[in-house]
């Protein structure tokens, strides 16, 4: 079965091919110009940040030989061939990564007790008043925008040294991220059943809970365990400011200069976080079903 | 209009048994799950040295420093403070398009569609979440060690620690990615770096673009703070003035970010949205 191609008459073809053309150019100008503001930006920020490819260069075998180091014993024999040289404090670096997780949680729970208090005000299809909402979520803003360790730098100072600063920090930065979240979950909601709530004459507080909170409470749940393992992180540097934490040890070890002693606290964080991870994913999908592990 | 007939109980609980005689287990399940976590609240309030006392008197000294603070005022560090936010921005950008540029061959040897091994992929896995696993903060302390202080050890910490967040991201782009346009292109002949060039590259970059975009904007975040430990940018000045209890410039230096981020927050949805059209990113 022979089967004919029907080529255009070429006066047609040209009208076509020259658009196509031109259509073609277009993107690759568009593409050439975006990349020139590109590599123009980098070579401001290069500038910017004091860039210095020579210095990089010369002292890269530092950084390899920082983790030769790190992984070297005071006797110039490997870690791992003396695991109990290598973990001598493990005592009190595990009871200190016990506090950092402690710190974390407690933080997270505060940070989403109080989200969850802001959520439906900051939502667009729940908020009961339109000036209430825009604070709220100016609020929300400033509480997620100002990192972590800002805030416990100012703590530090008002409340003391110690772990209590961390745990404020991580709650107000937790309520920032979490409220955020929690209420774009909201803003998803079926709204039907609310409007079946309201009929019966309920108030506000009931059409939240009767009729909202049964939607949305399985992704609150996920986000405020995913939120849990973010702070782990977050809460192991705490300490560097003071505000308690094996992140304490571990810059007292850094700038020491104590090698094994910094690949032996790194590890048992990354352990640690590996757990959580593994645990809270784990928890995450028992709870909401494997689609829910994201 | 006759009422519905009374339900009767006895009927209704023979019929669903599964709702009105749960097993005691399953109804003890949410509260002693809501006990437990009560209990490590309680016990973590007790140990981590809550006390009304402390909190009180923690929130009288907040007051004040909040009072003090007001209002923002630079004195006349103001161009010193500009060029530290510059450097910020300059970090943020520098690290980002760094880390997305090593992720990038990285992430295929991630990818289960284009490492079909699981031997190979299960080590670079494990690697990058080892670096996720550190903090942004630690690898800038690291950096100082080998570059010293200054913003380039915070463009390189910033790289390294969304190297392994890159990584995963991107090979997870690549596994959601459409297998039948691989197909098509092995279907003419192609080989296995066209099928990558031509399957694979153009369904996952915009991806890609997207999440560095977000990324740019996230970093903003971490760069402001990398200062902290010595690795430039406006963190410097600002724990140096919370230090020396300068409240007015130390509040002016938070304006200064918060401005920023909602600034870089901008622009980079607009150039998302361009990139990607008007859908959601992850």
């Amino acid at each position: 079965m022979a089967v004919s191609v029907p080529i255009l008459p070429s006066e047609k073809l040209a009208v076509l091919s020259g658009a196509y053309r031109k259509a073609v150019a277009r993107k690759r100008l568009h593409l050439a110009l975006a990349t020139g503001v590109f590599l123009a930006a980098l070579a401001a920020a290069s500038i910017g940040a004091e860039v210095n490819l020579r210095t990089f260069f010369v002292h890269f075998g530092n950084f390899v030989s920082y983790f030769d180091r790190i992984l070297t014993l005071d006797s110039g024999a490997r870690v791992w061939t003396d695991i109990a040289e290598w973990l001598w404090g493990w005592h009190k670096w595990l009871w200190m990564l016990g506090e950092t997780i402690l710190i974390s949680y407690v933080g997270t729970l505060f940070g989403a007790v109080l989200a969850f208090a802001l959520n439906f005000l900051a939502a667009e299809n729940t908020s009961p008043a339109r000036w209430l909402r825009f604070t709220v979520r100016r609020f929300l803003e400033f509480a997620r925008t100002v990192p972590g360790i800002v805030f416990a730098l100012i703590f530090v100072i008002a409340f003391g040294l110690g772990p209590m600063a961390g745990v404020l920090a991580i709650a107000i930065h937790s309520t920032g991220a979490l409220g955020k979240l929690f209420s774009e979950i909201v803003e998803n909601a079926e709204m039907k059943p609310v409007e079946g709530v309201r009929s019966t004459g309920a108030s506000w507080i009931s059409c939240m809970r009767f009729a909202v909170l049964p939607q949305v409470a399985a992704g609150y749940a996920s986000y405020a365990l995913l939120r849990f393992e973010i702070n782990v992180r977050e809460a192991s540097v705490m300490g560097f400011v003071g505000a308690g934490g094996i992140g304490q040890e571990l810059v007292v070890a850094i700038r020491k200069f104590y090698y094994s002693d910094v690949s032996a606290i790194l590890l048992m964080i990354i352990l640690a976080v590996f757990v959580i991870d593994i645990g809270t994913g784990w928890m995450r999908g028992r709870l909401f079903g494997r689609d829910a592990r994201t | 209009m006759s009422p519905l007939p009374a339900p009767d109980s006895e009927h209704l609980r023979a019929r669903y048994p599964d709702v009105f005689n749960r097993p005691v287990s399953a109804r003890l399940a949410t509260p002693a799950m809501i006990a437990a976590a009560l209990a490590i609240f309680a016990f973590g309030l007790v140990d981590l040295d809550f006390s009304p006392a402390r909190i009180w008197a923690g929130l009288h000294q907040l007051g004040w420093i909040t009072l003090m603070m007001l209002p923002p005022d630079p004195g006349s560090s103001l161009p010193l403070y500009m060029k530290a936010l510059g450097e910020t921005l300059s970090i943020a950008l520098l690290g980002t398009t760094l880390a997305a540029v090593c992720a990038l061959p990285v992430c295929l040897l991630a990818a289960r569609n284009i490492v079909p091994s699981r031997l190979l992929r299960f080590p670079v896995r494990r690697f990058l979440d080892a670096i996720r696993g550190v903090d942004t903060l630690i690898w800038a302390l690291v950096w100082i060690n080998v570059v010293g202080l200054g913003p380039f050890a915070g463009v390189l910490a910033i790289a390294v620690s969304d190297f392994g967040a890159f990584g995963k991201l991107f090979s997870e782009a690549i596994e959601a990615a459409d297998q039948r346009q691989v197909e098509g292109i092995r279907a003419s002949g192609g080989n296995a770096l066209h099928e990558i060039r031509f399957g694979l590259l153009p369904q996952v970059l915009p991806v890609i673009a997207g999440q560095v975009l977000y990324f740019i904007e996230s970093n903003t975040r971490s760069a402001t703070i990398i200062g902290i430990v010595g690795a430039g940018g406006i963190g410097l000045q600002l724990a140096e003035q919370i230090r020396v209890l300068e409240w007015q410039k130390v509040s002016f230096l938070i304006l200064m970010i918060l401005v920023a981020v909602a600034a870089i927050d901008w622009i980079s949805s607009k150039l998302r949205f361009a990139i990607i059209g008007r859908r959601a990113v992850a």
